[in-house]
């Protein structure tokens, strides 16, 4: 059961397989009228709630977006209304959350004045990846905002755009230069790097942001809903000493619970760090 | 059993989560630009113009602490200054007190001397005048004396002033000149 809780982990496209696979490995312990559900990836596309077929329709998915935008707004809004020099708890506690983009991401990555530059886009990325992120572990939403591909898509979409602008706009020819033609190699050679560094640069970067971010919160969400679905299974379905494993699976359930509150934050660190690296690399005069 | 389940996953799974939907590309990017409005326009600039009146503030201050540092070495100079000027004028007013006292001192010392001189050359004055006037008693009550003894002796009186006089200048002198033998013999 262990084994196959971790391997989605590792393996996240194979998710399908291995769930069928849990479902088999359960099923047979179940009774007749014992009826566990197992996690799927259905979960991901609830039913439409508002404007149903329109480019406009609202699910539960967007809805607990909504809810964490809500959160956002509020909760930077109350720590912000009235600043002062000499912070409050709850003000020390804000400007803790905005220096970790400030300082620790955008100056320490571009320097003081494009950190500055960048700092909106690269504050709202972590902000509202964290936030999204952490829908997944909070009771009655129970999913993340980021766990479908929109947001991590269109995040993707402005870290891309961001660091082609930051790049065209210090100076083209330096940017595709560094980009397509690595300093340092013999000319030939730039027959095989250039299409590699192209495709690494122009479609594998938003590619990726895109789907670690998603896979990493599908992966939890599933996780959590396969370790507290057999959970109650097992306490209110299975027989004698069967019931016994659903502590087991409880005690998993929270370990994972509180991971994933630490991959919540480790995501949007690294999806604002990448995003500021790569435009990092596009201003930088040389690589 | 087995077959519902697995028919009811993969059926399921036939949507693809990476295929992204219009809406939720539209919420997506409705949410990612009132987030980013947020923080461009409202709590970015009021953190950084906190940022910058903290700054402000902290210079402010340690430009206080300076003027501060600043204004209390002058007055430390200045308290040592006035503290060496004390200590001049008072190792002066003791030079001057020593001065003075060693003059009072000598003053009264030359005033005890010559009240100790002028006392001794009364006394001895006194003395002398009391020795003289002893001395003229002496000598008319030893005339007298003398006369009388004589006058009893010789039978006598020896009435004439002048006459016992001479006599008794003759016996004084020569008492005096035995006493002188006397004493040079001795």
């Amino acid at each position: 059961m262990f084994v196959v809780a971790r391997a989605p982990l590792h393996a996240p496209k194979q998710e399908n397989a291995l769930l069928a696979h849990a479902v088999n490995l359960l099923v047979p312990m179940s009774t007749d009228d014992g009826e566990f559900h197992g996690p799927s990836i259905g979960e991901f596309f609830p039913g439409p709630l508002l404007f149903e077929d329109t480019p406009f329709e609202i699910n539960r998915i967007m809805l607990v977006r909504f809810v964490a935008v809500a959160a956002l707004l509020l909760l930077f809004w109350l720590g912000t209304r009235r600043m002062r020099v000499v912070p409050g708890r709850f003000q020390s506690l804000v400007e803790m959350g905005l220096d970790v983009v400030r300082v620790n991401i955008a100056e320490d990555l571009l320097g003081k004045k494009d950190g500055k530059r960048f700092l909106p886009i690269l504050t709202t990325m972590f902000f509202m990846v964290l936030f999204m992120n952490l829908t997944g572990v909070i009771p009655f939403l129970n999913i993340a905002g980021t766990s479908v591909i929109g947001v991590p898509l269109v995040l993707a979409i402005v870290s891309y755009i961001t660091f082609i602008y930051a790049g065209v706009r210090k100076s083209p020819k330096n940017f595709f230069k560094n980009a397509l033609f690595p300093s340092g190699v013999p000319w030939p050679v730039y027959i095989i790097v250039t299409p590699i560094e192209f495709i690494s640069t122009f479609i594998i970067r938003p590619v990726t942001l895109t789907l670690r971010l998603m896979m990493n919160m599908i992966v939890g969400h599933l996780l959590l809903v396969l370790f507290f679905a057999a959970t109650q299974f097992f306490f209110f379905t299975a027989p004698g000493l069967f019931k016994l494993m659903g502590v087991g699976s409880l005690a998993f359930g929270l370990a994972f619970t509180l991971f994933e509150i630490l991959v919540a934050v480790l995501q949007a660190y690294v999806f604002a760090l990448l995003t500021a690296v790569y435009i990092q690399l596009a201003v930088a005069e040389e690589h | 059993m087995l077959h519902a389940v697995l028919k009811a996953a993969t059926e399921e799974s036939t949507q693809n989560p990476v295929i992204p939907e219009w809406y939720d590309i539209i919420w997506s990017s409705v949410c990612f630009v009132i987030i980013l409005v947020f923080f461009w326009k409202y709590v970015l600039p009021r953190v950084q113009k906190m940022l910058d009146e903290r700054g402000e503030a902290i210079e402010g201050n340690i430009a206080k602490a300076d003027e501060a540092q600043r204004k209390a070495e002058a007055a430390l100079e200045e308290y040592t200054a006035q503290l060496a000027d004390a200590r001049a004028e008072a190792g002066r007013i003791r030079e001057t007190a020593r001065e003075d006292g060693k003059q009072i001192v000598a003053e009264a010392k030359d005033t005890a001397v010559a009240e100790a001189a002028r006392v001794t050359a009364s006394a001895q004055a006194q003395i002398e005048a009391e020795r003289q006037s002893a001395l003229v008693s002496l000598r008319s009550e030893v005339g007298t004396i003398a006369i009388d003894l004589a006058s009893g002796v010789v039978g006598e009186t020896l009435s004439d002033d002048a006459k016992a006089k001479a006599v008794v200048d003759r016996f004084l002198a020569d008492l005096e000149a035995d006493t002188a033998t006397a004493g040079g013999k001795n």
